[in-house]
């Protein structure tokens, strides 16, 4: 059994009923995918399959053969977010961090959907994430950020984080 | 201990797995199984998975559209009222991905809340479900597939559009939540109109004697209560699913009207 994750193959040990979850985290040590409620309701175990938004602890993982699995890992790194990342960073989406790339890999899901920034839809996309530190408000400007992407320039790459900071700062 | 794990390509090979159903757990899009089996609550010894069955489908031909066992939740919500703003309103765009119709309508409540959110909606379309199992396949009425206890393997389930649908369903507050009262309605082609309620009991539940009163909405939801035995959970008390239900019902049959 192999899947494709982040882009590259990994032959899988655990039975085919382990969840997508477990092998990620104990097989691979991807562990931006966290084991929240693992019953599905909390999100933070969230991950692109073929793009699409899937919970991994309630996904066997023989069922992702054949897929694309995706991780905030395969989506940018700490030198070159992706504009979601940037857009959470430039929002301050986010405190203790456990809910995070869940809501990331949603947001991105929505965003390349053609997801609009009206906050009642960004709630709905993002209404299976648990969050307890920061209220939602910042996640959802986020979102809603990275749609009218002109707000500020997402399309750059490289982001000066003591900048953001500052800026950043200044809103809060 | 391992598990058999069966993976059928086709909806006569899944039959062959299922046969008569004794010893199978049936997952679909995993939602409900997945949970049982990552806390031990389940532990089978025979698995048959339906993601390669084929069984993922919705066709439209003239006014009957007919469902596929294994189509996601997501791929519903398109569909007129009730049943599409019903499957819109289940859990969040990653639980409908992977959510199917065939776990949702063959789903066990538990002891702790109701589960089957579609039952509702699809009992008042007036659906029929075609399945397989002990002496082969067989198609009926939703409400007697409900009803008839036994291991089926359901392959897929039919209505007829309706002239005009309603849902109207209690907020929940987050997705882990089940939604704790719904009402669907439906105004068949014929003039008849269905109610049924999900989350008020076990299964979802006709509304019959609502039914009977359905030309005046108020009367119609006082009449509901005479339907069900009110579920006491902790969703919601038997107290306020009682008080809410009336008003559900109510708003459904008025938007019925407005459609007519």
């Amino acid at each position: 059994m192999r899947i494709e994750v982040n882009g590259a193959g990994h032959n899988v040990t655990s039975p085919p009923l382990a969840s997508l979850l477990t092998v990620l985290r104990e097989e691979m040590d991807v562990t931006s995918v966290k084991a929240g409620c693992e019953s599905g309701g909390c999100g933070a175990c969230t991950v692109l399959i073929d793009g699409q938004p899937r919970r991994s602890c309630l996904t066997p993982v023989v069922t992702a053969v054949g897929s694309e699995v995706t991780t905030v890992e395969g989506l940018g790194t700490p030198d070159s977010p992706s504009a979601i990342q940037q857009s959470f960073i430039h929002h301050y989406a986010m405190q203790c961090g456990f809910c995070t790339p869940g809501l990331v890999v949603a947001a991105t899901a929505y965003v390349n959907g053609g997801g609009s920034d009206d906050l009642d839809s960004v709630a709905e996309a993002i209404s299976g994430h648990v969050c307890r530190c920061t209220g939602y408000n910042k996640i959802l400007e986020a979102v809603a950020a990275a749609v009218k992407s002109s707000e500020f320039d997402l399309s750059s790459t490289a982001v000066d984080k003591n900048t953001v900071v500052i800026k950043t700062g200044g809103a809060v | 201990m391992d598990i058999d794990v069966r993976i059928p390509d086709s909806s006569r090979a899944a039959a062959a797995d299922f046969g008569d159903g004794s010893g199978v757990s049936v997952m679909a899009g995993g939602t409900i199984m997945m949970n049982l089996l990552n806390s031990y609550r389940a532990q089978p010894s025979k698995v048959l998975l339906l993601h390669k069955a084929g069984l993922s489908y919705v066709n439209q031909d003239g006014s009957t559209v007919t469902i596929g066992a294994t189509t996601p939740l997501a791929d519903l919500a398109g569909l007129p009222a009730p049943l599409g703003p019903c499957a819109a309103n289940i859990g969040d765009p990653a639980i409908r991905g992977q959510g199917t119709v065939g776990g949702n309508l063959c789903a066990i409540a538990s002891e702790e809340f109701p589960v089957g959110d579609l039952q509702g909606a699809l009992l008042a379309l007036g659906a029929t479900v075609r399945s397989t199992g002990e002496g082969g396949e067989r198609t009926e009425g939703l409400a007697e597939f409900l009803s008839s206890g036994g291991s089926r393997l359901l392959l897929e389930v039919s209505f007829q559009l309706p002239a005009a649908g309603a849902f109207e369903a209690l907020r929940r507050p987050h997705t882990k939540h089940f939604t704790p009262l719904a009402v669907s309605g439906a105004l068949a082609s014929d003039g008849e109109v269905r109610l049924a309620a999900t989350g008020a009991a076990s299964t979802g539940v006709r509304l019959s004697s609502a039914e009977a009163a359905a030309n005046d909405p108020s009367e119609a939801g006082q009449a509901a209560l005479e339907d069900v035995t009110l579920a006491d959970d902790a969703l919601a008390s038997a107290w306020y699913r009682g008080r809410t239900l009336p008003t559900l019902v109510e708003r459904v049959l008025t938007q019925l009207k407005e459609q007519a």
